[in-house]
């Protein structure tokens, strides 16, 4: 893992130089023309934020049931991206709905149950931030019942009436589009990986200092 | 010979006073920009800058965060690594 | 499976008990739902007649926050006791715990609502009795699906800091969904013509939840309530 860290961290710088480049060259949707373009980096944002809420979910489960600590640094680490690519998700989705909506925000199922998704990752950093003693705990359970979210928020743009674009449009689309569309999604994996590794790392380095510092006072 | 001329000026208004009239009041594809709803006035290209300017800024503003959290750590690392070593 | 039983009737006997002799949880909560009730009527009443559908919104937010504040006191009474600890060491499937104090938690809120449904019905003119099985069903399932998810936490909170900041902190997030199925529900049975099979939907979302809920609370009880 160490020695691929650098050649990703700069596989991941290039392909975020190239994407512009390649979302430009895309062509226009018919509808809504420029303003979609910010699709190409919402909608991995989004798949991000549902993944990355998964693992932040399964690693809590590990370590409530096992008590790993490595779990727990997975889960935290985890749990800070989800608040970062769910503000992006957040922000570049209201600043598209005002151009192509005509308003910033719609109390519907999809924004709604998003919000909420990324209120309990906000949450669960919160707690473990000012919770004290066992925090980590009280956070985990926080992380699973946001997990188990994350298929509702899916699929709740299916079931309910939106504003908001069902989930069909990334299968169909346009085969133009799909190109630079994948290519953000495999540029924003990458960053995410290269993010949680050092997240973990970080959350490692901190262990070791709290041993050492244990270790001293005897 | 005016007056036929009158007469005949009179009747053709009349048939394209009735041409006019039968007009939409409102023709839909065209609108006076001025009476456009407030979204569709809107200049696409700063909120796309803006959308993908604010992914940049946060992702790096987060990794600066990481970087200066790590930086602390391992100062306060090497520190007691050598205060424990000096024991 | 029958001991399982015996022992979450066991605990809500106990806490019955237990309240029933100073009723000050009871009579407190009470109190600030009503209080919950008159903030809204303020601040959601125009020339003296409330808003379309606010009396479906001004019930559920009461509940939700009464019901807060109920969990909220029943686990600090049991930290003060240090009960928990001792109902953690009894040799009682851990489970089972869960189920008696999320019973007992169900019957304060339930008395909640006997009081709080009918006044808010009075207050703001909403007929919520008029398809009486569908309110039971919502009331029941929209309680439930907040209590369960309530409990689990109120308990884990217990020997934490901040608890009672943290409580709505982590529980509201969760339980938002609960509470809007509950509005919908109830608006859809108060308008002039009860919308049935809107009702309906929402309670099966509800039910939903409810299994959602209460199967992850009784699964991550033990790991989290132990050391």
């Amino acid at each position: 893992m160490k020695k691929a860290y650098v050649p990703m961290l700069v596989v991941t710088a290039l392909m975020f130089a190239v994407a512009p480049v390649l979302i430009a060259r895309a062509p226009f949707e018919t509808t809504m023309g420029l303003i979609q373009k910010i699709f190409y980096f919402h909608v991995p944002a989004a798949m991000l934020l549902f993944g990355s809420a998964f693992v932040c979910g399964i690693s809590s489960g590990i370590f409530l049931f096992r008590r790993t600590p490595s779990a727990d640094r997975v889960a935290t680490a985890a749990a800070e991206l989800t608040v970062l690519f769910g503000l992006i998700v957040l922000v570049t989705g209201p600043i598209w709905a005002r151009k192509a909506w005509g308003v910033w925000w719609q109390w519907d199922a999809r924004l709604t149950s998003s919000l909420l998704l990324w209120m309990m990752f906000v949450a669960y950093l919160l707690v473990r931030r000012y919770g004290g003693p066992g925090a980590e705990k009280l956070a985990g359970a926080m992380a699973i019942f946001g997990m188990a979210n994350v298929p509702f928020v899916y699929v709740s743009v299916n079931y309910w009436r939106t504003l908001h674009p069902k989930t069909s449009v990334v299968p169909t689309l346009a085969p133009e589009m799909r190109g630079p569309f994948w290519f953000s999604v495999a540029a924003f994996i990458l960053l995410y990986i290269v993010l949680l590794t050092a997240r973990r790392y970080l959350e490692a380095q901190r262990a070791r200092v709290e041993a050492l510092h244990l270790a001293l006072e005897d | 010979m005016k007056q036929l001329l009158i007469v005949i000026a009179l009747l053709l208004a009349a048939p394209m006073g009735a041409v006019a009239a039968a007009q939409p009041a409102t023709q839909d594809d065209f609108v006076p920009a001025g009476s456009l709803p407030p979204a569709e006035t809107l200049p696409a290209a700063p909120m796309v800058i803006a959308a993908y300017g604010f992914v940049w800024v946060a992702v790096l503003a987060y990794v600066g965060f990481l970087w200066r959290r790590l930086q602390k750590v391992e100062q306060e690392l090497r520190d007691l690594e050598r205060r424990v070593a000096e024991r | 499976m029958k001991r399982f039983f015996q022992v979450a009737w066991v605990i809500v006997r106990k806490d019955f008990t237990v309240e029933w002799r100073s009723r000050e949880i009871l009579y407190t909560t009470l109190f600030f739902a009503v209080s919950c009730v008159l903030v809204f009527a303020f601040a959601l009443v125009r020339e003296g007649r409330p808003m379309e559908d606010a009396a479906a919104g001004i019930l559920w937010v009461a509940i939700a926050f009464a019901g807060t504040l109920a969990l909220g006191r029943t686990f600090e009474r049991e930290r003060q006791s240090e009960t928990l600890r001792a109902l953690m060491l009894a040799p009682a499937d851990r489970p089972a715990v869960y189920v008696g104090k999320l019973a007992g938690i169900l019957l304060l809120l339930g008395a909640v609502e006997g009081l709080l449904v009918p006044l808010v019905g009075v207050l703001f003119d909403a007929p919520f009795w008029a398809r009486p099985g569908w309110m039971l069903a919502l009331l029941l399932t929209g309680t439930l699906g907040f209590a369960s998810v309530g409990t689990l936490f109120a308990a884990m909170l217990v020997r934490a800091r901040s608890r009672d900041v943290m409580l709505p902190v982590l529980l509201y997030p969760i339980t938002v969904p609960v509470i809007i199925a509950g509005v919908r529900g109830t608006a859809a049975l108060i308008q002039s013509t009860p919308d049935e099979p809107m009702a309906r939907f929402w309670v099966s979302l509800l039910l939903f939840f409810d299994v959602v809920f209460v199967t992850l609370a009784l699964w991550t009880f033990e790991p989290l309530m132990t050391e």
